[in-house]
């Protein structure tokens, strides 16, 4: 497997005919860890969305491609088989569907029937995925997400990460309400799919996760839009100093989405 | 319509398909008096469903079947329905309304149960179904179509576990409609005496996709003192069916009713299903399951009523609704004045997996004693789109997820239906109807 390319252009995208994202520009490469940084509001979780298909966002113009593919063409299904995942930032919860059979089904899903993955093969693998992120034995048998904590759902959408093993993974917001103990599990989790093939793109607001994961290029969103671009010092910087340089450096008053600079 | 039922069924015809069945005379006075009174009779009005378009007259009923001498002559999907248990224990097999296959252990029978056809059952326990028909639990004339169903009875079961037996593996009922015109009006009666325990499962399977048919179901259930009965049964008639099914019992003192069913009938389909807590101590546990689909209507009525004291009664049901099908669930507890210390619960979950679905869940709690406990859930939505988009975005395509997420929805009930058997069926009807 080579390494993929996922390539944003221009990319316009609207809520209930309210535009959040206002032509923002991306390139992640296989073998890339990005972190998109940012305050509330400005846009870094449509973004996340925007690309996986969310049923309520509407791409009003850009391009996102995934290699040579046309991203924005696919169904939500055929993104996650051409080898986008997003790990979102609220999960569902959809009862009476146990985590092994939803797993079991999603690996499935991207084989050729009559080549489904062995169950014994299966439940190996997930036996020692579970085991790397301090995940109980009964988690593979509990109903999907259903009664979940905040940190134990962050910590299974790193399980489907890890089972499914993605070529340029979102991650919207994995930190967010996790104790430090929890963020280090699910950044070694990350850090165990870190290879030349895999792409990353990290949204946080948070520098703490990038204390855990070091990426190669940071960028931070403002007004739906990508405003200044970096390496990981960028993120120390933000730690110390916080955004107002920044938002002083281009003019900007009010950084949320819906403000002009 | 009446017009149409008097033409077809006079009582020149009931009287002589009464005695070519050679029937005890009072159950030939019973089917013309039925008759008679069938033409004045109200329809029954399921609350909030319109059934004045179904169709209850076209059906053939009385259909020449030839029986089989074993259960490998049986179609492969009538087989499979036949429980791994069941090959060489207590099974009987109706084919278009006509009993053509019969097993009890001889050790059952040793013990004095009795479970055979309906009509097998009034030539040689003439008084003992007398007793039972249409007295306590049902009557003839709540409608007509408790009149005609008595009048035009062509099947049915008679199972009678004496006090004291236990009755430890399942016994169990096929019927199976292979004509598609063959009208059922079939009567199930459970007794179970004192002290006794039992399992009942049915399964009912036609193939009336194109040709229009009637099923008019009775099922009485007397559970006596300290007795148990479970109740487990898969429906599955076809798209052409008309379906009036009405499962009672009567539960006597510290008697307990587990009722377990899988309702997956493509076709039109009235169902009521009660329980009456006679007895103080009582219990009675429904479940439901069903799905909707095509353009079918169904009116669920799920009621417990409580009379005795310290009664405990249990409602649960689960529904989805697809494409334009629509379905009412009423869900009904009833508490009478002096059943003190009662206990009443029920839920009703309804999902529809598109806009043109139609799902409406009305929980009635009528509360008549001041020293009870009641309550009530229910919820009708739609299918989650976000839970859709969840699923989709590990790769899974839309009707995968949708039917996860079906089965999903459903496994709360079905995981707890009390008979392997019937939990497996109910889990592959519940397949092919989602597909």
């Amino acid at each position: 497997m080579a390494a993929s390319t996922l390539k944003i252009e221009n990319l316009h995208v609207s809520i209930e005919g309210k535009e959040i994202i206002k032509g923002l520009d991306l390139e992640i490469n296989g073998g890339e860890i990005h972190a998109v940084m940012g305050p509330n509001g400005t846009g870094k979780s449509t973004l996340a969305s925007a690309i996986m298909g969310h049923p309520k966002y509407e791409i009003t113009q850009g391009k996102v491609f995934l290699d040579d593919e046309d991203v924005l063409e696919m169904e939500v299904d055929e993104r996650a088989k051409a080898g986008l995942f997003l790990a979102m930032q609220y999960p569902s919860e959809v009862s009476g569907v146990t985590n092994a059979d939803f797993l079991r089904t999603s690996i499935n899903a991207r084989r050729e029937e009559g080549d489904e993955i062995s169950l014994m093969k299966f439940i190996k693998k997930l036996d020692s995925k579970m085991a790397e992120l301090d995940m109980g034995e009964e988690f593979a048998q509990r109903y999907l997400n259903e009664g979940f904590s905040g940190g134990e759902k962050k910590r299974n959408e790193i399980l489907q990460l890890m089972m499914l093993e993605p070529k340029i993974a979102v991650l919207d917001e994995i930190d967010s309400g996790l104790d430090i103990d929890a963020l280090k599990v699910v950044s070694k989790g990350v850090n165990a799919m870190r290879n030349e093939e895999f792409g990353c793109l990290i949204i946080t607001h948070y520098q703490r996760l990038l204390n855990y994961i070091t990426p190669d290029k940071v960028h931070v969103m403002m007004q739906g839009r990508i405003v200044k671009s970096g390496g990981a010092e960028l993120a120390q910087r933000l730690e110390a100093e916080g955004y107002d340089w920044i938002k002083e450096e281009l003019g900007i008053k009010d950084e949320t989405v819906g403000q002009e600079a | 319509m009446s017009v149409d039922t008097k033409i077809a069924f006079d009582q020149d015809y009931v009287r002589s398909f009464s005695e070519k069945r050679q029937e005890p005379q009072w159950l030939t006075q019973l089917r013309l008096m039925a008759l008679e009174k069938s033409a004045d009779l109200p329809m029954p009005k399921p609350d909030k469903t319109k059934i004045d378009k179904f169709n209850f007259t076209s059906f053939k009923h009385d259909v020449p079947t030839e029986g089989i001498s074993s259960l490998d002559e049986l179609p492969e999907d009538i087989k499979e329905l036949v429980a791994k248990d069941q090959q060489s224990g207590n099974l009987l097999v109706h084919r278009n309304s006509t009993p053509v296959f019969k097993q009890l252990s001889d050790e059952l029978k040793n013990k004095g149960v009795i479970f055979t056809d309906i009509l097998t059952a009034v030539q040689n326990h003439s008084e003992l179904v007398e007793k039972y028909f249409m007295k306590d639990v049902m009557k003839v004339d709540e409608h007509r179509l408790t009149a005609l169903h008595t009048a035009l009875l062509n099947g049915g079961t008679f199972l009678y576990v004496p006090r004291n037996v236990e009755v430890d593996v399942p016994v169990q009922a096929l019927y199976w409609q292979e004509d598609p015109e063959a009208g059922l009006f079939n009567h199930v009666i459970i007794v179970a005496e004192d002290n006794s325990s039992v399992t009942y499962v049915e399964n009912y399977l036609s193939y009336s996709h194109d040709v229009e048919s009637v099923a008019n179901i009775i099922a009485e259930v007397h559970v006596g003192q300290n007795a148990r009965v479970t109740f487990g049964s898969v429906d599955n008639f076809a798209k052409g069916v008309t379906t009036y099914v009405n499962r009672r019992a009567n539960v006597g003192r510290d008697g307990k009713i587990d009722w377990a069913l899988a309702q997956m009938n493509d076709g039109n389909t009235i169902s009521t299903n009660s329980t009456n807590l006679v007895g103080d101590g009582s219990y009675g546990d429904s479940k439901t399951v069903t799905i909707g689909r095509g353009d079918q209507k169904q009116n669920f009525t799920n009621e417990m009523f409580h009379h005795g004291k310290n009664s405990e009664g249990v409602l649960l049901v689960h529904g989805v609704q697809k494409e334009s099908a629509s379905a009412i669930f009423n869900g009904v507890t009833k508490i009478e004045h002096g059943a003190t210390k009662s206990n009443g619960d029920q839920t009703q979950r309804v999902l529809m997996m598109n806009s043109k679905a139609r799902g409406d869940a009305n929980p009635i709690l009528l509360i008549d004693e001041d020293d009870v406990m009641a309550g009530h859930a229910a919820s009708v939505g739609k299918v989650d789109p976000l839970q859709l988009f969840y699923l989709q975005s590990r790769g899974i395509n839309r009707k995968e997820a949708e039917r996860l997420i079906i089965h999903g929805f459903l496994a709360p009930v079905i995981n707890e239906l009390p008979i392997e058997g019937v939990k497996n069926r109910a889990i592959e009807v519940t397949e092919r109807k989602v597909n």
